[in-house]
């Protein structure tokens, strides 16, 4: 069952970004950053929590995901140190990906070349 | 002194310059093409054994001239002038390939239009009596036009149905004064063309203004139609541009009867993934060199306007989301 | 815009042809989709192992970033891209893409101002949107419910 829910669930976050890009002029670069900012603001109101429970992968797989971890991380730390924390939180949960986003983006580069 | 310069914005060449020797080199896409047969050298691919693709597109240009060259007989040093361009910023292809020629050169930037450009001005130097050879040529590469106006080549994004795709090649032409069929008699210089076309995945669009402009123009200036030529040839205005090319052509009172094609369209097989055609200063470099050359050479076909169709655009002026004007120059070449 | 200009666009938009919304849209669909299905097996295989259910997503994520790295130094991840446009783009797998993508273009400008610098062409704006949205968002959050 929650094969199907990430199924539909994922498959219906990607294919509103379908939608904006093809009745837009708005690259794909433009879409993950409107999905990365929606997805910090759900987080703030509490909502995308809730998807991720429900959904699971289908809600954690989409860029919007990196909102949600980058400001719960946020908000987790400054829960715990206060105001001096505002900029301590921000890879508590996000710096494991981006870490391996920017090695294995490396290491690949390396090793491969663009194909024709 | 008598003038050569006839109505509005067109030149007629008196001596009418020949057109020599040509020579076609083209990617394996187009190679696979229904104009296949008529390139003179298919690439297995479009790196060439470089290192990079900016390097492979020089090496394409290189060889275009160095195998015109051999082919006519004469040495390097015996050609005038040479006049290229390409669609690199600051034309990195033609700057570099013309280091390895020992000929004065013209760097030449018209966007998709400059190999008519290049021919344009090519007959007059011979026909103003300052050449006895010139070459004309141009290039363009898939992998480095996505790289300099769109996005990394493996980054996994869709294109529009508007979107062209680059041609990879280079087309070479060696004009000569006195030269043999078939010649370059008359020619319109086109003007820059703005009518507030803005999106880079539509260049058809952009430049079907320029074109319509430039060949009303030309038939006005020398009281000709549509059917005064056996084929009527537009660069790269894709399947987009080409339509609405016909419905302005229509407006304008010059319909074309049957007689246009667009190598964009042409040299692509209906069956590839190249969305509204095919685009580049290649396009028609080598639809020229390649497909018409030998048409015109078999008798095939007597008498053809070819314009060249440039998108006036860069990575920056998209950016700060300037208009995209066109720009359009119309040659006639015929078999006397 | 001059009268001129209106009145060519206006004559160019019939010749213009529209997207295939619906089959792009069934495209990105199932092939989102099925990448968050995949990433569903991971996380449900990682949780079996016995890692904590907070651990298991970012190792479900650093797993998905591999395949989508290792898809785009392949040459594969293109061509899933063309199928699944946004389908494809939007899931963690796609931002891998990008960074992938952008670093091997630009390794012929040089290992520091051209891979190192150039990577971040279009995850760049991703990241630091993401930060500063959610260092906003989150002080807002905090600022409301502590």
């Amino acid at each position: 069952m929650d094969y199907l829910i990430a199924f539909v669930v994922g498959g219906m976050i990607v294919a509103i970004g379908q939608v904006i890009f093809d009745t837009t002029k708005l690259t794909m670069g433009h879409i993950m950053v409107i999905y990365v900012v929606t997805g910090s603001m759900l987080t703030a109101l509490g909502i995308y929590d809730r998807i991720i429970q429900f959904a699971g992968a289908g809600a954690s797989l989409p860029v919007s995901n990196f909102g949600y971890v980058l400001t719960k991380g946020v908000y987790e730390v400054l829960l715990a140190e206060g105001w001096a924390g505002v900029f301590n939180g921000v890879f508590q949960l996000a710096g494991g990906p981006i870490a391996a986003a920017i090695f294995f983006g490396f290491i690949f580069a390396l090793i491969f070349r663009p194909k024709a | 002194m008598e003038t050569k310069h006839i109505g509005a914005q067109s030149v007629a060449f008196h001596s009418t310059p020949g057109i020599l020797e040509t020579f076609s080199i083209v990617g394996p896409k187009e190679g696979r093409g229904p104009w296949g047969n008529d390139f003179d050298t298919i690439l297995p691919d479009e790196i060439y054994g470089e290192k990079t693709w900016e390097k492979a597109e020089r090496k394409i240009l290189i060889e275009g001239l160095s195998n015109v060259i051999t082919k006519s007989g004469f040495e390097p040093k015996a050609i005038d002038f040479l006049l290229a361009g390409d669609l690199l910023n600051q034309i990195i292809s033609a700057n570099f390939a013309a280091a390895s020629f020992p000929i004065s050169f013209f760097g030449l930037y018209g966007a998709c239009s400059t190999i008519a450009e290049a021919l344009i001005l090519g007959a007059m130097l011979i026909d103003g009596g300052y050449a006895q050879k010139v070459i004309a040529a141009a290039s363009s590469h898939n992998k480095t036009a996505e790289r300099q106006f769109r996005f990394p080549i493996e980054f996994g994004s869709q294109r529009p149905p508007t979107a062209q795709w680059t041609v990879t090649g280079c087309g070479t032409v060696l004009l000569a004064a006195g030269g043999p069929n078939p010649k370059v008699t008359c020619a319109t210089v086109g003007k820059v063309v703005d009518l507030g076309s803005k999106d880079p995945n539509d260049l058809g669009t952009a430049m079907a203004p320029a074109a319509a402009d430039t060949l009303v123009t030309h038939f006005r200036d020398f009281a000709k139609n549509t059917a005064d030529y056996d084929l009527i040839v537009t660069g790269d205005l894709g399947r987009v541009g080409s339509s609405i090319l016909a419905e302005l052509m229509e407006n304008a009172g010059f319909p074309f009867r049957g007689n246009h094609i667009d190598c964009g369209i042409s040299i692509f097989a209906t069956d590839e993934d190249v969305h509204a055609g095919g685009s580049g200063c290649a396009a028609l470099a080598v639809g020229y060199s390649g497909y018409l050359h030998k048409r015109l050479l078999a008798g095939k076909i007597n008498k053809i306007l070819i314009a060249g169709t440039g998108a006036l655009l860069s990575p920056l002026s998209t950016q700060q989301n300037e208009n995209i004007p066109g720009v359009c120059h119309a040659v006639a070449i015929e078999v006397i | 815009m001059t009268e001129q200009s209106q009145a060519y666009q206006k004559l160019a938009q019939d010749h213009i042809p529209k997207p295939n919304y619906l089959k792009n849209t069934v495209n990105a669909f199932w092939v989102g989709g099925l990448i968050c299905v995949v990433g569903q097996v991971f996380n449900n295989w990682f949780i079996a192992q016995g890692i904590a259910k907070s651990t298991a997503g970012a190792y479900t994520a650093i797993t998905m970033i591999f395949i989508g790295a290792l898809l785009t130094g392949l040459g594969v991840y293109d061509e899933i891209g063309k199928v699944g446009g946004a389908g494809s783009a939007i899931p963690i797998t796609g931002f891998a893409n990008t960074i992938v993508a952008a670093a091997m273009d630009f390794k012929a400008e040089g290992y520091v101002l051209g891979m190192a610098a150039q990577m971040y062409k279009i995850a760049g704006p991703v990241i630091t949107y993401g930060i500063t949205s959610a260092i906003l968002a989150g002080l807002v959050q905090w600022l409301i419910w502590r």
